[in-house]
């Protein structure tokens, strides 16, 4: 029995470069339940993290018992993260909304469906009736619906309401790396595969701290470590992470300064000729203009901009230049920071000018955050067109209309879709009239909550929410939806290597709660959408249908699904693209180093990366790419906001490996709220000193726009930054009296500046300017902070450790 | 030679255009993108301008007095909400076009010259003025849908 809590990771299996990883088979089950008396095992994937490990879910009585890792799936090799071995408890909170609510003055009453649709219906039709109609919507959804309620939400918005205003939390999380793949590599979708990690000799993770993030990624990358010829690897993060502890060199560099350690780094690798000139001259374009860039930025500028010794920079720059199967991962360090595509590109740039790209052990992943987050981009429920469709392109939107019968112009193409922080700001403006929030809780994830908290309270904003429990964001919802959640409903859902698994339903909702996919549906039939035909524009009843209605739309495009069954899923995890002519998926993109940079394919026409200008589509043509890769180099600039007289700490924000997003599911699971039970904030040593500050101090973080209070954990930050986790909110919060009092001082994003990267929308939330207040003494209480992870303290600090207990305890099992 | 007359009033449009980013991007401080952009701007035509300067100052020496009417004003204020933001956007593509053709001519005017040292400034700025349009461009065309048709 393992202790889940105590060792998120697990036991070791180790294995040497090109064998296989061995299996572990993780399993949880509640209430003193055996595999033995489990009735029925469900397939399904991960939902608390974008790793897609594929499990099985356990049911007893109609009741999901526990879970098990899929032993034989490409991906985990029955391994569970402990989020997923515990978190499906979440799934039987007392909490759960069951019936819609609706607002009737400052109160939510519970009603019936016909009820509350019916409002949502009536407000919509009155919208919709005039000039400009369209632009009354908006919709935010999320990176955890399945592929078949995404793809029926962006043909609702995109074709029926016609508006350009549909984004996904995806914005926060992996905006980033769609934009650094198109501007890189035509279009989106990862170049690699997670085998990659059996093949390396080097890892280097650009702001990953993926132990927390994807355990079961990290399982793979230690098991390595732990083997014959371990690979070499490299950790750009500016906290101590288990993933720094563990690297042969870590850069703790000082936040917003990515971009000026990788063009340094490039410089490195260039002049030091650790490039493959034969692959630049075939594969790329726009070297010179790299070199001329990075030239300005030698070791010992950077070391300055960086805040690092130059010794190390040179020590990173070898292990990635001497390196022959190169493994890069980037994530929210670079994605939610200054110049984030431009940074992200840097990273490409060195996979590309070292031929690192197609071949085993040579794999780059633009990483997502959220399970789901890979859909939502294919399909268009964000600021993407459908099958990875180029809005500009007059061709690509000329399709959708053919596939869904509509007018062309009814399809908004006429400019960008709009970006979440845009949609925020037409609603506090009050031209974006009615908000639709599904699976997503802006009131704790955007930056700048006390702003977001008053646009979502405008009375002239209809907003509905559609969720699972009353989060912090439908407490100010107008109308309330109860949705049913993984294991409760059907669809699909695909990972960062482009692995798409089936998650089947296992058990009934609770009360009247619905499926994501039913409620877009009903909303679609009661607003009687109609195709020019006047038939109905959409015609699907069930998550198998859409999902053949999806494949229509991928036909062709880098993310063709076209020969995936759902009855083949069901057998395991497939890799798209999946056709006829490769119907088993496919494992590495770009292996003939061909790229979808063709004008006629590509996704994008491209951008500045300093200010986010589009390059005009007579422009791309010009370069005639001919499936070559583009090369894109930006000099540094500083962060819109760095550290002053009144605020002259830098705030940085991320996660713990026991809670995911808002907690909304994670905070209703015993073990991870024992685990990590509220919120904390990070000090290093030096600086809690300056501030006469202890650990389990409680101390005042206050920046331009708010206040969070918060136990200091003394520990590895680096010095002059301050750490906060961003998943606490407040609807567990037990201090103040009620909604509005003493209650929102715990959210990291009360702090948060609004700002966004340029070219991918991303807001910028690990750089803002902070200052720290000691308030009470701890009275010999440590801080709440776990002691696994990047808030473990220091040795010999005499905190206890974070443990789980019996309650927690799960068998892993080999082979 | 004339050369001295198109300096100076590509670098009086220059400074010019960098102090109405700094007022638009303040004026529309709630739209963040457009203040952290203009901000930036602001400083490239700054440095653009200081550019020039040393050039400028040099080619003064052999010029003749400056003819009628060479300097032209296309900015008077910002405006406010979202149609006043097209608007103020509109007023900064006008002035930021202004510099491009200037940087054309004084381009040509460096070839004629023999000016080496010149023509590497006005080949680095251009470009910057360029991408200037660009974003003015892009930006517009995402804010005009909703102001024009769907704000009240």
């Amino acid at each position: 029995m393992v202790d889940r809590i105590a060792d998120p990771w697990g036991p070791r299996t180790p294995y040497g470069p090109g064998e296989r990883w061995p299996v572990r088979v993780d399993t949880f089950l509640a209430d003193g339940h055996t595999e033995a008396d489990v009735r029925r095992w469900v397939p399904s994937a991960s939902i608390l993290h974008s790793n897609g490990d594929a499990m099985d879910i356990a049911v007893v009585d109609d009741r999901i018992v526990g879970v098990r890792g899929r032993a034989g799936d490409r991906i985990n090799h029955g391994r569970v993260d402990p989020k997923d071995l515990y978190g499906w408890q979440a799934n039987h909170s007392p909490d759960r909304l069951r019936r819609p609510l609706v607002r009737e003055g400052d109160r939510l009453v519970e009603t019936d469906w016909d009820t509350a649709m019916g409002r949502i219906v009536a407000r919509s039709k009155e919208l919709l009736d005039g000039p400009g109609g369209w632009g009354h919507f908006g919709f935010y959804t999320s990176g955890q619906l399945f592929l078949e309620e995404y793809y029926t939400l962006g043909v609702i918005g995109k074709a029926g309401l016609g508006t350009p205003h549909m984004d996904g939390n995806t914005r926060l999380c992996t905006a980033t790396a769609a934009a650094a793949l198109k501007a890189s590599f035509g279009t989106d979708g990862q170049p690699g595969s997670y085998t990659d990690v059996d093949h390396c000799d080097a890892i280097a993770l650009w702001g990953h701290n993926v132990a927390e993030t994807q355990t079961v990624l990290w399982m793979r990358m230690l098991d390595r470590r732990r083997g014959p010829n371990p690979p070499a690897m490299l950790a750009v993060d500016p906290r101590a992470t288990p993933v720094a502890r563990e690297a042969d060199v870590h850069l703790a560099l000082r936040n917003g300064t990515n971009l000026a350690l990788l063009n340094g780094l490039l410089r490195e690798v260039i002049h030091r000729g650790w490039y493959d000139e034969a692959y630049v001259r075939e594969h790329t374009l726009g070297f010179e203009e790299l070199c001329q860039v990075v030239e300005d930025y030698p070791v010992a500028k950077v070391a300055d901009i960086c805040d690092l010794r130059a010794a190390d920079i040179e020590r990173a720059a070898e292990l990635l230049g001497r390196s022959e199967r190169l493994l890069s991962t980037v994530l929210q360090g670079f994605y939610q920071s200054n110049q984030a595509t431009a940074a992200s590109c840097q990273v490409n740039n060195l996979h590309l000018i070292r031929g690192m790209l197609g071949r085993p052990g040579a794999g780059l992943y633009q990483m997502n955050g959220q399970p789901t987050a890979q859909n939502n981009r294919e399909c268009g429920a964000d600021g993407d067109l459908p099958g990875l469709r180029n809005w500009e392109n007059e061709e690509h939107v000329a399709e959708l209309a053919r596939l869904w019968n509509v007018e062309v112009d009814r399809i908004p193409h006429w400019a960008p879709p709009t970006h979440a922080m845009q949609i925020f700001r037409y609603a506090e403006q009050g031209s974006i009239k009615l908000l639709w929030i599904s699976a997503t809780n802006p009131a704790v994830s955007l930056p700048d909550l006390a702003r977001i908290r008053r646009i979502l309270a405008k009375p002239e904003l209809f907003v509905v929410v559609q969720d699972l429990f009353l989060t912090e964001t439908a407490e100010l919802a107008d109308v309330v939806l109860p949705a049913a959640t993984w294991g409760e409903k059907t669809g699909t859902f695909t990972s960062v290597d482009r692995t798409v698994h089936i998650s089947d339903k296992a058990v009934e909702p609770p009360g009247e709660a619905r499926p994501d996919l039913d409620i877009f549906l009903d909303y679609a039939r009661r607003m009687d959408f109609r195709d020019s035909d006047g038939n109905p524009l959409i015609t699907w009843t069930g998550p198998e249908e859409v999902f053949e209605a999806w494949k229509e739309c991928s036909r062709g495009r880098p993310c063709d699904y076209t020969a995936i069954t759902y009855d083949k899923l069901r057998t395991g995890g497939v890799q798209w693209p999946c056709t006829e002519e490769h119907p088993d998926g496919t494992e590495r993109l770009y292996t003939d180093g061909v790229f979808n940079t063709d004008p006629d394919y590509c996704e994008s026409y491209g951008h500045d990366l300093a200010t986010g200008a589009e390059l005009l589509p007579e422009e791309y043509r010009a370069k005639q790419p001919g499936g070559r890769a583009f090369l894109h180099a930006t000099p540094y600039q500083p962060s819109p906001e760095v550290p002053s007289g009144d605020f002259p700490l830098l705030l940085t924000t991320g996660r713990t490996v026991y809670q995911f997003h808002t907690r909304t599911k994670t905070g209703r699971a015993t073990q991870l709220v024992h685990a990590a039970p509220e919120s904390w904030v990070e000090l290093n040593p030096a600086d809690a000193e300056g501030l006469g500050v202890g650990e389990g101090d409680l101390v005042r973080i206050e920046s331009p726009r708010g206040v969070v209070r918060a136990r200091a954990r003394i520990c590895g930050v680096r010095p002059g930054v301050v750490f906060l986790p961003f998943h606490y909110g407040y609807w567990d919060a037990t201090d103040g009296a009620g909604p509005g009092e003493g209650r929102h001082d715990r959210a990291a994003n009360e702090l948060t500046i609004t700002a966004w990267d340029p070219v991918s929308k991303q807001p910028i939330f690990k750089v803002a300017a902070v200052r720290v207040v000691k308030e009470a003494d701890s009275g010999g209480r440590p801080s709440p902070a776990p002691t696994v992870g990047g808030s473990a303290p220091p040795e010999g600090s005499g905190i206890p450790a974070t443990v789980g207990g019996p309650a927690a305890e799960a068998p892993s099992r080999g082979e | 030679m004339h050369l001295a007359h198109y300096l100076g009033l590509l670098h009086k449009a220059q400074e010019r255009l960098g102090d109405a980013f700094t007022e638009v991007g303040k004026a529309h401080g709630d739209e963040p993108d457009i203040f952290h952009t203009c901000e930036r701007l602001a400083k490239q035509c700054r440095a653009h301008a200081e550019k020039l300067g040393p050039f400028a100052r040099r080619y003064a020496e052999d010029a003749p007095a400056e003819p009628d009417r060479l300097h032209s004003e296309l900015f008077s204020g910002t405006r406010s909400g979202p149609i006043g933001l097209l608007r103020d956007l509109q007023d900064l593509y006008l002035m930021a076009a202004q510099c491009d053709i200037c940087w054309t001519v004084v381009g040509q005017a460096a070839y004629g010259a023999r000016d080496e040292d010149l023509l590497g400034v006005v080949k680095a700025c251009e470009q910057e003025t360029a991408i200037q349009l660009k974003w003015l461009r892009t930006r517009m065309k995402q804010a005009a849908p909703q102001a024009l048709v769907v704000a009240e």
